[in-house]
């Protein structure tokens, strides 16, 4: 019987409750409180009695002595976004937090390295959060900057959906690491590098010089399509044919430019290659 | 009679003691040209230099020294890690002055079975025989300094205190660019290529899935040593899995997985190989043969040949690979030679080489 009772108190408190929510304030028995705050804000709660004032939230639970009417909540007690619920005594109210304004943003930047001149292939994803690290939930401009060296940045402005703003940008198509930034308005800018390297081998061309012992083959200072230098260490295949076999060195860039020392034959081929770019060839004892 | 038998055994002991003591006959005498290689490999087999040389002609015009740095190894080569197995031999002509002897010989290495086959040429002198073997003429390079200033990549990875977004240096972006399943000896087959298309090295391994009927699982392998595990920027290597025991008819689909790790790795040594061709051996086996050069100031103590051999559409037909027992000093060739299947060699119609290098200070790198 008395749980009957309970129950039948509860559904009574909680469609009062609903119906207070509509009206802007929500009160069980004697405790009103706001529908909704903003972190970090001192929020009013009246209280018809006096009492011990229990705050539970979404970031810890407080206590309090107050007297019958209004009680004062401190900002630094609702930093929280979240559903909060003040209980005094038998009586209860519930309340919401959203977020403070946007002032930082999480930044993940991919990848950390990346070929010259290809579309879309810098991602970044900003998290937009309060000074409370309350994710943001409303739509809020976020600004993304790209900028490699002096070069004039490629900027683009994303809103966020429900706390989170994309894009994709495309590789600058000169090297170097550049700075990827991603910001909101009065927010403190967070920077990531993404390093843009040259991409493969454009017009790889070699020359060959004939010594007593030997073929030294050299190529040219080795570009990508866009002009940049190819790093040094990348891998350079020469391959020497000839009726004696065929001759391989898999030799590095260095300082720009590749050079083996293979077998001396009076005729043959040789022909140059990087990775699955291939250069120009070479006809011993021919043209070349 | 009860004093009589300690003191004979007292003087067998005596005896045998004197006869096992006795040094070492410096002119080991064989009675055929096959017992005289025989027992020369056994020598080399139980690592005695001397006495193996006891079977070597004068006329070689070689010392103890030089065979044992030949049969036994030097500057941390493989053979220095090897054991003489097993020998057979076979004698391949005789008369009364000279004979040939095919001697083949299996070592146990710390690599698995190494098995190599050498004509020896035996001659009789003071009527024994004697093996005929001549030293190898090994150019030494003069003292001198080789400046050596090839790029080495280190590695600065995130620390602790970075905020939570901050990116780490990521792996290079390595793609397999060619990709064959063949079915030999009761065992399917995958081999390919794959190269590492980033700037930075990498650690690489392949591995690979095979998928039946339904998509069940019939074997999860992955490269082993028949792979270019660094590969530096722009590097290509070959791979080869081996799933013994599963029939490649069985095999509907094959999930293919290339991993890499950025790893500090050094540009150097650079190691040329140079006139390669497929040739017969004495047995009439096609083989792979060449020289290595070590182009750089280091000794390359185990150097680990891999060949990649295509048909004439360009496909990867066979990726074979060969252990060289000697060790790549600076500037000096060394020859190598890698077994071609006899199935394989009519089809292929170019190959590539690739050389792997194992130094003792630096490990695989």
């Amino acid at each position: 019987m008395i749980a009957r009772n309970s129950v039948g108190a509860g559904v009574l408190a909680r469609a009062v409750m609903g119906l207070t929510l509509l009206s802007g304030f929500a009160f069980a028995a004697d405790l009103k409180a706001p529908k909704q705050a903003t972190a970090g804000e001192s929020i009013t709660i009246t209280a018809a009695d006096s009492g011990h004032l229990l705050l539970f939230g979404p970031g810890g639970a407080t206590k309090r002595k107050v007297s019958a009417g209004d009680v004062q909540i401190p900002g630094e007690d609702v930093r929280a976004a979240g559903r909060y619920m003040a209980i005094l005594d038998d009586a209860s109210a519930e309340f919401y937090v959203v977020a403070a304004k946007p002032s930082t943003v999480n930044f993940l930047a991919r990848p950390s390295r990346v070929p010259v001149s290809r579309p879309d292939a810098i991602s970044g994803v900003a998290f937009v959060f309060d000074e409370f690290q309350n994710l943001f939930l409303k739509p809020a401009p976020v600004k993304f900057d790209l900028s490699v060296k002096e070069n004039a940045p490629a900027t683009r402005t994303v809103e966020s959906k429900n706390g989170i703003a994309f894009t994709r940008l495309p590789s600058a198509s000169k090297e170097g690491a550049a700075q990827f930034v991603a910001s909101v308005a009065g927010g403190t800018p967070v920077r990531r590098v993404v390093q843009q390297v040259a991409s493969d081998a454009c017009d790889l061309r070699m020359k060959a010089q004939k010594t007593d012992k030997s073929i030294i083959v050299e190529t040219d200072p080795i570009k990508d399509c866009s002009g940049n230098a190819v790093p040094d260490g990348t891998i350079v295949t020469f391959i020497e044919v000839t009726d004696k076999g065929r001759s391989t060195v898999d030799a590095r860039i260095k300082r720009g430019t590749a050079r083996a020392e293979l077998p001396l034959s009076s005729n043959g081929t040789i022909s140059v290659a990087s990775g699955v770019v291939t250069g120009n060839e070479l006809h011993l004892g021919g043209g070349q | 009679m009860n004093r009589t038998i300690p003191v004979l055994s007292a003087i067998l002991l005596v005896v045998l003691v004197a006869v096992a003591s006795r040094p070492q006959d410096k002119k080991a005498a064989a009675g055929t040209p096959d017992a005289a290689v025989r027992s020369f490999f056994e020598q080399v087999k139980n690592r005695n230099w001397s006495s193996a040389y006891s079977y070597v002609s004068p006329s070689s015009n070689t010392d103890q020294a030089s065979i044992q740095r030949e049969l036994g190894g030097k500057d941390g080569s493989l053979r220095t890690y090897s054991t003489l197995q097993e020998v057979q031999t076979k004698v391949l002509h005789e008369n009364d002055a000279e004979a040939l002897v095919r001697a083949n010989l299996q070592w146990s290495t710390a690599v698995g079975a190494s098995n190599s086959s050498r004509d020896v040429k035996v001659v009789r002198e003071d009527g024994s025989w004697k093996v005929y073997w001549p030293s190898e003429k090994q150019q030494n390079l003069p003292p001198q300094v080789i400046p050596v200033n090839y790029l080495r990549w280190d590695i600065i990875r995130r620390g602790p205190e970075e905020d939570w977004g901050a990116q780490n240096v990521e792996a290079p972006k390595v793609r397999i660019i060619s990709m064959n399943a063949i079915e030999r000896d009761g065992r399917t087959i995958v081999m390919g290529e794959i190269v590492n298309e980033d700037t930075v090295p990498g650690f690489v391994s392949v591995g690979a899935t095979l998928l039946g009927a339904d998509n069940k699982t019939l074997g999860e392998e992955s490269s082993f040593d028949k792979i270019s595990h660094v590969l530096l920027p722009k590097e290509v290597s070959p791979f080869r899995i081996d799933f013994p025991g599963v029939k490649l008819a069985d095999v509907k689909n094959v999930r293919m997985t290339p991993n890499s790790l950025l790893v500090p790795a050094s540009a150097d040594p650079v190691i040329g190989v140079l006139n390669q061709r497929i040739e017969k051996d004495a047995r009439g086996h096609s083989m792979l043969r060449g020289e290595l050069i070590n182009q750089s100031g280091q000794t390359v103590n185990i150097p680990h040949v891999l060949a990649t051999y295509y048909d004439n559409s360009g496909k990867v037909i066979w990726v074979a690979d060969a252990y060289v027992d000697r060790a790549l000093v600076p500037q000096t060739p060394v020859p190598f030679t890698a077994d071609l299947r006899e199935d394989v060699a009519g089809n292929v119609q170019n190959y590539r080489v690739t050389v792997n290098h194992y130094s003792l200070d630096k490990g695989g790198l």
